[in-house]
């Protein structure tokens, strides 16, 4: 039995943190899910899609995050429970929406769900969303383990609804990605009605129209919201002491940090030295909870990610506070205690614990330790990222690359966001030299397209993947079109969005339900801007060079899309267009004169270079038997045959 | 087999690998099949970018009380599976100690570095020399090797699990793989698994007698 429609409750599954979070949105009887997927928060609409027909929920891909939370809203002011999902980044995508939507208040219960990636591990920033709380004025909620991310998610839509406000419920890498044992609660009936009631006066909650204005009333409604928050979360169930009554050292802590700082107690044998003070309602802090913990002893840790956010509100209500509790001393980021950036992990709590307390503890012995980096230093080399075997763009950023060189001046590549960010590092052949948000290729590109009359003469290029074109690269692409800027647009086309798990966009033919959309056919798009569109297929290699090479000759917003399939692609996994192999007879090595151009600076992971032999040879486990590396082989000894 | 004992509380058992191996999915496999027996099982993986080419390590901790964290501290790994073998040797370096047990792969998956020449990869021989030094219980399984005479390279992290089943740590045998697989995969696919999983079981056992 999935997960997803156990009817048995207090039966125990290995969840995901995600897959928690899916499954108290189902016992909330969630209607609407919407998401602009980014790592780690993907699995989150991609499993509740599993589960639409037979729970009721329309489950959508949104365009982008912004999108996605005004979708999810409509669901709310129709009387529906909604989910929207989306990772730190996203947020600020959404930002301007969700500033509007917490003043003008909203009906059926509205979670967003925002997953941080601390020490971006999958991202390329390391973004801290927790503030948005604190600055647009919405209750946040950190779960501190699988159980309550399940808990915690169901509650989220009752507390949305007394609040009438949308609730933020922040996860993390560690908690969206790791699995721990969930028990299950009851699922809800199926069987909703929306209808969105405008009748009343603007300002009426429950059916007056939905808006803003007047702001000031809006606005201290709001506060009146938030003030009820607090009160709500003194007796939240969510935040919990576990320690002595008087320990030397309290740990306030939320979110996987929980886990670590449990872990790290125990590992020292300190149990009955330190407390833990677990925070499950991170904004507003309820101060009567705070005073109470903060009372129990003179030294406080803060254990969190990223930024120090509960720890600069703990200090602010601690300053108010002073006259009843005393000063305090606090450890956390703030006196580097606890590293400012960074993911953390056990041993990092376990160093900040016995710097404070003075205990004696090392993890291995120095011996051991020693020998173990010596042989990892020079038997573990390390791994670079690198594209998949096969890779599209592998072959895009080579013709890229190799244009550039030949045109000679100096041109460069704007990159963005997906599986080609990596076009900036060695596998990429280093040819894009910017990287930014979603979408900011075009548009920065689209600012250097301007910049001739300084006697900028530089190719400009941009990059952008089939997904992030409709996420956010179609207004960059209007402006360099409208104001004329000297670029070209490269759409890197492997038909889906794959860096996340090939979720349908709006150029593929299904939606998140697995029902026949319309595609939209970018060329078509860029056409009617008024740009000039050309194909190339990325493997042919010479043909790909050729046209990119002309489209740097002229002026103007020019369009290429390099269309080739995802190698991962369920359609194209595990099937080799070509059987590849090195004709040992014509690969001379190092008496070739190519300086192993092959393994040397093409880098596919399949291809590799067999010292004992002195040749290039093809590793059949790794080659994904695309066949472009028979094209970049002066000597003509990599082989390709149709495989059959 | 006993139902559920497990050697420490927590057992901390790594699964690591190189992107694409099928790391994930044998961490979750044997966290499930822990899982049912009423065992509490936390799993701590990476994926996302790191599946380009990178390492993927997953954390396993089973428990008979609790939830741990997702990620186990320094120095405390009571067992290692690499699907690669330089991936074992960079595991001992920050979760390794003298008693822990290291079953490791063959085939080597070379780093870009390594195929530009920046790097060099060490003879797999001297790699098994080198996590001797560390511990005494080292198993090395051909994986990927006996899984393309199988016909499908993939099924190396299965073999490498029944290689896991081998040692005998952990409450984990072919029943307990078969319950899994049915949930997890496409009938036709279940006898392939099956016996890939018994041929790494009898891999290990012949490794670990001729290793004496």
């Amino acid at each position: 039995m999935s997960y997803l429609f156990d009817e048995e409750k207090g039966a125990r599954y290995l969840l995901m943190g995600n897959d928690a979070i899916v499954r108290g949105a189902l016992e909330a009887g969630v209607s609407v899910a919407s998401a602009y997927p980014g790592t780690p928060s993907s699995e989150i609409i991609e499993n509740l899609s599993k589960a639409s027909d037979k729970r009721n929920i329309y489950v959508e891909w949104s365009v982008n995050e912004k999108v996605a939370l005004e979708v999810a809203f409509a669901a709310s002011i129709a009387g529906l429970r909604s989910i929207c999902a989306m990772k730190q980044n996203g947020v600020n995508v959404a930002s301007d929406f969700l500033l509007h939507v917490a003043l003008s208040g909203s009906r059926g219960g509205i979670v967003l769900v925002h997953c941080d990636d601390p020490g971006a591990l999958s991202s390329i920033n390391e973004g801290e969303s927790r503030h948005f709380a604190k600055m647009i004025e919405l209750p946040l909620l950190e779960p501190g383990d699988f159980q309550e991310a399940l808990e915690m998610t169901r509650w989220a839509f009752e507390l949305s609804e007394e609040l009438g406000l949308l609730v933020m419920l922040r996860s993390v890498t560690r908690l969206s990605h790791a699995s721990g044992n969930v028990r299950i609660g009851s699922l809800p009936g199926t069987d909703k009605t929306a209808c969105f009631k405008y009748d009343a006066v603007p300002g009426d909650q429950a059916s007056g129209p939905v808006v803003t204005m007047p702001v000031p009333p809006h606005h201290e409604a709001l506060q009146r919201k938030l003030k009820k928050a607090v009160a709500l979360f003194e007796k939240s169930p969510f935040n919990t002491y576990t320690g002595p009554e008087k320990p030397e050292l309290l740990i306030v802590t939320c979110s996987a940090c929980n886990l670590y700082s449990r872990e790290a107690v125990r590992l020292l044998g300190a149990e009955n030295r330190v407390g833990i003070l677990k925070v499950g309602t991170t904004w507003p802090l309820p101060p009567d909870l705070i005073r109470k913990n903060l009372s129990r002893t003179d030294t406080i840790l803060f254990v969190e990610e990223v930024l120090p956010f509960l720890e600069e509100n703990v200090k602010i209500l601690a300053a108010e506070m002073a006259k009843d509790i005393g000063v305090k001393t606090f450890h956390g980021k703030n006196d580097s205690t606890i590293p400012m950036t960074g993911e953390m992990t056990p041993d990092l709590v376990v160093d900040a614990i016995k710097r404070i307390l003075k205990i004696d503890y090392a993890p291995m012995p120095e011996t051991f330790r020693n020998k173990a980096r010596e042989i990892a230093a020079k038997m573990a080399p390390v791994r670079d990222l690198t594209f998949c075997p096969g890779c599209p763009h592998r072959a895009s950023f080579w013709n890229l690359h190799n244009a550039l060189e030949i045109d000679n001046r100096r041109g460069f590549v704007c990159g963005d966001i997906g599986c080609y960010t990596l076009g900036l590092l060695p596998c990429g052949f280093s040819t894009s030299k910017t990287s930014h948000s979603m979408g900011s290729g075009i548009g920065i590109a689209s600012g250097f397209g301007k910049l001739t009359r300084f006697g900028m003469d530089q190719p400009i290029l941009a990059v952008c993947g089939d997904s992030t074109f409709f996420h956010a690269a179609l207004p960059a692409l209007v402006n360099a079109i409208h104001n004329k800027s000297d670029v070209i647009f490269v759409l890197l086309d492997n038909s889906g969005t794959a860096m996340t798990g090939f979720q349908p966009h709006p150029g593929t033919e299904t939606d998140a339900m697995g029902g026949n959309v319309p595609p939209m056919d970018p060329a078509a798009l860029c056409r009617s801007l008024g740009a000039t569109v050309q194909y190339a297929d990325p493997f042919d290699v010479d043909a790909t060079q050729a046209i990119l090479l002309r489209l740097m000759e002229e002026k103007g917003a020019r369009v290429l899309i390099m269309q080739q399939m995802c190698a991962l692609s369920p359609e194209k996994k595990g099937k080799k267009k070509y059987r590849v192999s090195v004709d040992q007879e014509k690969c001379i090595g190092d008496r070739c004169g190519c300086s192993r151009l092959c393994t040397r600076v093409f880098r596919c992971p399949g291809l590799v270079w067999d010292a004992d032999k002195g040749a290039a040879v093809i590793d059949e486990v790794i080659c994904a038997g695309c066949g472009v590396c028979a094209s970049i082989c002066p000597a003509g000894a990599i082989v390709r045959e149709e495989a059959v | 087999m006993t139902k559920r004992t497990i050697l420490k509380d927590p057992y901390n058992i790594i699964i690591t690998g190189v992107g694409g191996q099928g790391n994930v999915m044998a961490s979750r496999m044997l966290g499930s099949a822990l899982s049912r027996k009423g065992l509490f099982v936390t799993i701590g993986e990476t994926f996302g970018v790191s599946q380009r080419g990178g390492s993927v390590m997953s954390h396993l901790r089973v428990s008979e009380t609790s939830a741990w964290s997702p990620q186990i501290p320094a120095g405390q790994a009571d067992v290692v599976v690499a699907l690669e073998p330089a991936e074992a040797v960079r595991v001992m370096a920050v979760y390794g100690n003298s008693g822990v047990k290291v079953i490791s792969n063959t085939r080597p998956i070379y780093p870009v570095g390594v195929i530009a020449g920046d790097m060099a990869y060490p003879p797999v021989g001297k790699i098994r020399e080198a996590l001797l030094e560390l511990t005494k219980d080292v198993v090395f399984v051909e994986a990927t090797d006996e899984a393309m005479k199988m016909g499908q390279p993939i099924l190396g992290n299965v073999i490498m699990m029944g290689a896991l089943a081998a040692a005998g740590v952990i409450p984990f045998d072919d029943d307990d793989f078969k319950d899994v697989l049915s949930e997890t995969i496409k009938p036709d696919r279940i006898d392939m698994n099956l016996r890939a999983f018994a041929r790494g079981r009898e891999m290990a056992l012949q490794a670990s007698r001729s290793n004496g």
